[in-house]
Order: structure tokens, then C-alpha cells, then sequence
């Protein structure tokens, strides 16, 4: 057995079956039932690769929240994106950028009418290609929240410090804690709780989350990515509700420091400060982002080539604000199926395989061997 | 030859054309009936059941660890004909060169294809080469089309599949893709990924005689075993259940996998066989494929079943219940 292994062993997942098991029960007694939201898209792949839905009672819903940056990310950006690709920039992008809808168009059709757009898995692609080709300019999509800004503010700092010209940024970073207070203002919000993800918490800090528990009563668990980690968490969420409480609990001490990480946010605070940006599905959202600060102008490519991120045109009737909130189940959406779908996704939480949307449109009958 | 790089010349039909072809396919493929460079082989069969197919490679990078776009060529091209219960017996071999194309290049991909194509008892029978301006191709494409000859006695066929089958398969999974991935992105280190690049012919032919009992074949090839196995069960009236602690993986392409957030049952294996088979024959076929290099790390990885129609379902491996679905979208371009 490895390290690895060691958070994945049947015998002690089983066993929080039983503990999940009474737990939901015991609610259930109280006329009770409890709504938690993964907050973040690793938790959410987690979730869905090793099946903890599986392990939950009926008692308990799961929802996945607005943590895949992805998802998220406005049609005006993939407009803007799209549209430096016509001008004959190297656009290099996170691979699952490629279908999701813009206003018009996706990047992976921008590329089939010849587009130049890479996919990668790791920023430092742009500079190798910034490199390679000193003629063309290479624009970056700096998507992502907390947890990539660094890698990305990495890259760019090694491309400022040997003085490539042709290297930019389309900056969409965006912000956890934010979202989270937007979701959260809504009265008739039906979540009980928060499965917080320990690196972007370890980035943070675990004390961002307390307003949400001291003034809106919502639960908030730090927890790993390993599956028994994420059971822990689901039972630790699932034993406030029952007690009725409302804490942040760190389950993920090893790493996560109530302050954060200060030299990762050093780094931020120097490249970049907070904006009011677009949310798919969710709209504008004050100070939920962070965009380059006006002296390294040089290196945005919305700034340098006086774009301006128009809030893309999300389709009025996509209800995925609801979804994530928990108000509404994906099927009493009217698109849900007709004009939505996987492979015309329209609402961020059908661009992911692992949104709510999607999740319900594949298992719509639900899994029952 | 004094040049060091493919010109366009090399496809014009002129002497250097005439040079290459010479050289560099004659000295090494043309021993059969490419000897003479007809327009057409001229290829005699005993059976009238033949097996016929056609792939193209555009594998990028041309080399990568465990194999290059030859090899691959080969493999590709023999075991669509291996799954399909065929003898793999000729291919052709299209060669679409970029202007400056490197000739030890080349020649590597070209010593490549005849190593395989002799490991897997195929000859190659026909071809042609072209070449295209620089920027119109990356480096080599290969088109491979191949006849085979049915084997006695395999009837495949997906209305054959009953509940209680079992699902094998031969090898570890997604070492390809994963290889393609690693190379692509520059992770070096003691454990990096290595194709599986090989044929899968020998672990089909070995089990012809109980071919009464082998339902049905593929090689998870793009999409991986998820898109094979929902191919198999989409719209029919079984269903199928795997298990995740049964399913092999290389530790280099399951570390790389950790790493990247990669889903192995989407990722391409080039040297692996999924077979359905009756339950009574199952064991005797692991068995076999375990005594060869090629199936030497074979597991029964899950079975048919009656409910769950139209489903692939996962036990993860802390044994929760999950759909496998088929990646949507691109996961990787070009990794064959
Ligand atoms: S079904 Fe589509 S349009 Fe409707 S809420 Fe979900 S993502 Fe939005």
C-alpha cells in the first residue's frame, strides 16, 4: 500500500457508509434534510471518479457550486479570446477551455477556421511558444482561481525577467470567497453548508470563510481531495446541521493555516489587485476577480489591445444562478435538455461533465445496481 | 544518399524520387511483392472471409518513449484487424513527408515499421510517398490500410454478449496517451509513461480455440476503455460493472495521471485488447495471454449484466457506484 492508497481504502470508506448512514437517518427523524455544495471543481471530479454520491443518504443532496473556473468564465471572454485568435495571435489554453460557448462561437471552431489555438496543460507552453515564434504574439488564458494564479504570475514573471515582448495575458483570475457572499446573499438560499477546498483554502486561509458561518449560518468544512477525506468532510458538515451549528471547521490542518499563505499572496498582491468581473450564469460580482495592476499594462492583452471584456450575452432564460443556489433541481430549468445539452452546453453548469447540469441530464434515471 | 533532409524533390518522380524509394523502401520491403514496385501487389488467399481496414497516424511527437509513428502505424492497422478475429497478413504503407523532414528520421520510422510489421508476421505489400511544402504537413503522416484473413470459428457479435460474461482485459491501461501527454508537455523523470505500442494478434490467435466462447473484441484506443465499453452497451439490453481496484495501470501513467487530473479510462491505450467472453473460458484465456510479454499484466476487470441496461457502471475503488460516461470533446488531438 502507498501513501496514496491509504485514503482510499474500502473498509474505512464502508465504514463511513454506516456512520453517513445514521447521521441521515437521525436527521431524517428531526423532519430534517441537509443541502451541501462542493464548492470547488477538484472536489467535484473527486466526488464523481470515486462515486461518494453513492455513499450519501437520502437525506442528504450534494450540489456542485461555481468552482470550476471554466464553467464560470463569461461568453464575453471566450468572445475576446476568439477574436485576438482572428487577429493572428498564438492562443494557448487549458484544453477543456476549447467547447465551451462564447456568444457565437467556441474556440474549438475558431481553430477548425484556422485559428491558431494550443492547448496545454501547464502556462510555461506559452513561453516556450513565445520563444519559438518572436514574430507572432502569444496571449495566454489566465483562467482559474486561487489556486492557478500562481503558476500563471510564475510564468509571467520569468517571461518579464528575460524581457519577452510578445508574451500576454487575457486575465479572467477569479476569486472563492466572493462568489460564495453573492450566493449566499440570496434569502431563499438552500444551502446548508460548504465543502471548502484545502488548496485554495491553503492559500487564503481558512478564516475567509468565517462570515459566512458566524452571519448566515452556513457550515463550512476544509476539506482534502482524497475520498476519505471528502467523507469526513460530508460527516463533519452533516453533524453541525444535525446540532444545529454553524462553524468553520479546518479538517485540513496539515496544510491549510487559519492566515493563508502569505508568500503566494505577496506575489498576487504585487501583479495583481481585485475587480468587479462577469460570472457566467451569475453576472457581475463586485471585487470577485483579479486583474493586472496598470504597470504591467504591457503584459495584458485586453489593455494592450484596448479590448473591452463585454459581459457576453448568457442566455436569459439559463437558470444555473438557481441551480448553484440549490433553489431549483437542473430538470425544472426550461432549456434543461432541449436547447442545454452536453454538447451544446449553454449555462456553466453544463459546460463541466461534472456540473449539476450535466450530472442530471447523463444519470437523469439515477444509478440503482 | 547526400542529402540530409526530405526536398520536395524526393516526391517529384524524378531521380531523387526514384533514389529514395530505392534506398530507403526497396532495401526495406522489398523482399515480396513490392520487389518489382508494381502499381499493384498482386496477393493470393485461401480463404475467401477477408478482413479489410484503414487507418492514419498524425501521432505528434513522431517519437516518443515506447515507441514513433512507424511502430504505431503497424500496431494500429494489425490489431484492428486482431479484434476483428483476423490473421493480420498485408499492409499498405502511405508515407506524406514535410520538406526537410530529417532522413535519420526517417529512416528510424522506416526501420521501425519493418521490426513491427516482421513481429507481427505482416508484409508490406504496397505503398507511396509524397511530399509536401513545409507547413503543409508536420514532419510525416502514414496511412496504413490492412487485409487480414478471418480466423475459423470467432463470431463477433455484440447480440452475442449475455449477462454473466466477463469483461478482460490484456494490459495496462492509457499507457499511450499518457506516454503522448508526458513527451508533450516535457515531464521527465524516473517514472515517465511509456507507450504500450504493440500488437495484440498473438493474445487473439492464441485463444482461437476457444473461440466459441469470446463474444466480442475492441482495442481501447482514442477515448479509451470508457468509450469501448459504452460502445458496446449503448442501446443494448444488458449492462456492464467494473471494478476499479481490478483495473490495471502502469505506475508511471497512474502517478501522471494523479498529477494532471486525468480520468485513465479516457486516456489511449495502442497494445491493448477488451474482450466479452463466456465465463467457462475466461480463466483458460487469462491464462494464455498471461504467459505472453504482451499479456502478462491480463485481469478480468468486471461483468455483463442484466440490469443497468445500456450502462457502463463503475465500483470506485472505495466501492461507490458511479456511470462511466464517454469523454465529450477533445480530450488529447493527435495521439494516433
Ligand atoms: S440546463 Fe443549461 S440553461 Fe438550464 S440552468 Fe442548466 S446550464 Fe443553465
Amino acid at each position: 500500500m502507498n501513501y496514496i492508497d491509504g485514503f482510499r481504502d474500502p473498509d474505512a470508506a464502508a465504514r463511513y457508509r454506516v456512520t453517513l448512514a445514521q447521521l441521515g437517518q437521525e436527521l431524517a427523524d428531526q423532519g430534517g434534510r441537509a443541502c451541501f455544495m462542493e464548492v470547488c471543481g477538484s472536489h467535484t471530479m473527486a466526488i464523481a471518479r470515486f462515486a461518494i454520491r453513492d455513499f450519501l443518504p437520502p437525506a442528504v443532496t450534494l450540489v456542485s457550486g461555481p468552482g470550476c473556473p471554466v464553467c464560470v468564465t463569461d461568453p464575453g471572454y471566450i468572445d475576446a479570446a476568439i477574436e485576438l485568435a482572428g487577429q493572428g495571435k498564438i492562443i494557448v489554453t487549458f484544453g477543456d477551455m476549447m467547447r465551451v460557448p462564447g456568444s457565437r462561437s467556441t474556440l474549438a471552431k475558431s481553430r477548425a477556421a484556422g485559428g491558431w489555438i494550443e492547448s496545454c496543460y501547464s502556462p510555461v507552453t506559452a513561453l516556450e511558444l513565445a520563444r519559438a515564434h518572436p514574430e507572432r504574439e502569444i496571449v495566454f488564458l489566465a483562467i482559474g482561481f486561487e489556486t492557478t494564479v500562481a503558476p500563471v504570475l510564475a510564468m509571467l514573471d520569468t517571461a518579464r525577467r528575460s524581457a519577452l515582448p510578445n508574451l500576454t495575458l487575457l486575465v479572467a483570475f477569479k476569486l472563492v470567497p466572493p462568489v460564495l457572499a453573492a450566493l449566499i446573499a440570496d434569502p431563499e438560499l438552500k444551502i446548508d453548508g460548504f465543502l471548502c477546498p484545502a488548496h485554495v483554502s491553503a492559500v487564503i486561509g481558512a478564516n475567509a470563510y468565517r462570515p459566512f458561518a458566524e452571519n448566515h449560518g452556513v457550515a463550512c468544512v476544509v476539506a482534502g481531495f482524497e475520498p476519505l477525506d471528502i467523507l469526513y468532510g460530508v460527516e463533519g458538515l452533516l453533524r453541525q446541521k444535525i446540532a444545529g451549528r454553524a462553524t468553520v471547521d479546518n479538517q485540513y490542518n496539515r496544510v491549510v493555516r487559519p492566515e493563508g499563505n502569505p508568500v503566494a499572496q505577496r506575489l498576487m498582491d504585487h501583479y495583481l489587485m481585485p475587480a468587479a468581473v462577469s460570472w457566467r450564469g451569475l453576472g457581475v460580482i463586485p471585487a470577485s476577480g483579479l486583474v493586472l495592476r496598470p504597470e504591467f499594462a504591457q503584459f495584458d492583452a485586453e489593455q494592450r489591445h484596448q479590448l473591452t471584456l463585454q459581459p457576453g450575452r448568457p442566455n436569459p432564460h439559463c437558470l444555473c444562478g438557481e441551480v448553484l443556489k440549490g433553489k431549483i433541481r437542473p430538470a425544472q430549468c426550461a432549456l434543461f435538455g432541449v436547447a442545454c445539452h452536453p454538447d451544446h452546453p449553454l449555462g456553466p453548469c453544463m459546460v463541466s461533465s461534472e456540473g449539476s447540469c450535466a450530472a442530471e441530464y447523463r444519470f437523469a434515471s439515477g444509478v440503482t445496481p | 544518399m547526400n542529402h540530409d533532409h526530405i526536398l520536395l524533390a524526393h516526391g517529384g518522380g524524378g531521380r531523387l524520387s526514384h533514389q529514395l524509394i530505392t534506398q530507403e523502401i526497396l532495401t526495406r520491403f522489398g523482399s515480396g511483392p513490392l520487389a518489382s514496385l508494381p502499381d499493384a501487389a498482386a496477393l493470393e488467399l485461401d480463404s475467401s472471409r477477408i478482413r479489410f481496414t484503414t487507418d492514419g497516424f498524425v501521432v505528434q511527437p513522431l517519437e516518443f518513449p515506447g515507441g514513433n509513428i512507424g511502430d504505431l502505424a503497424v500496431h494500429g492497422t494489425v490489431n484492428d484487424l486482431a479484434v476483428s478475429g483476423a490473421r493480420p497478413r498485408w499492409l499498405s504503407l502511405g508515407l506524406i513527408l514535410e520538406e526537410g523532414l530529417p532522413l535519420t528520421l526517417l529512416r528510424r520510422v522506416l526501420d521501425s515499421v519493418q521490426r513491427a510489421a516482421a513481429d507481427c508476421g505482416v508484409i508490406v505489400a504496397t505503398g507511396d510517398t509524397k511530399v509536401v511544402r513545409r507547413g503543409q504537413c508536420d514532419g510525416l503522416y502514414i496511412t496504413s490500410s490492412g487485409i487480414g484473413e478471418a480466423l475459423p470459428g470467432f463470431d463477433l457479435r455484440l447480440d452475442r454478449i449475455l449477462p454473466g460474461d466477463r469483461i478482460l482485459v490484456s494490459g495496462p491501461l492509457g499507457d499511450h496517451g499518457a506516454a503522448i501527454l508526458a513527451a508533450r508537455e516535457g515531464f521527465e523523470n524516473f517514472h515517465t509513461p511509456v507507450s504500450d505500442s504493440r500488437p495484440v494478434h498473438r493474445l487473439v490467435e492464441g485463444v482461437a480455440s476457444l473461440a466459441w466462447g469470446i463474444r466480442f473484441m475492441r482495442d481501447p484506443t482514442r477515448g479509451g476503455l470508457a468509450t469501448v465499453l459504452n460502445e458496446m452497451t449503448t442501446g443494448q439490453d444488458f449492462g456492464m460493472l467494473i471494478r476499479a481496484r481490478e483495473l490495471p495501470f502502469s505506475p508511471g501513467t497512474a502517478a501522471l495521471a494523479e498529477m494532471m487530473g486525468l480520468d485513465l479510462l479516457h486516456v489511449a491505450s495502442e497494445g491493448c485488447l477488451v474482450m466479452v467472453c463466456a465465463a467457462e473460458v475466461a480463466e483458460a484465456i487469462l491464462e494464455f495471454w498471461r504467459t505472453l510479454p504482451e499479456g502478462e499484466k491480463a485481469r478480468a476487470i468486471g461483468v455483463v449484466t442484466a440490469d443497468q441496461a445500456g450502462r457502463v457502471i463503475l465500483e470506485s475503488a472505495i466501492g461507490g457506484l458511479r456511470v462511466v460516461d464517454v469523454p465529450s470533446g477533445e480530450l488529447l488531438p493527435r495521439i494516433c
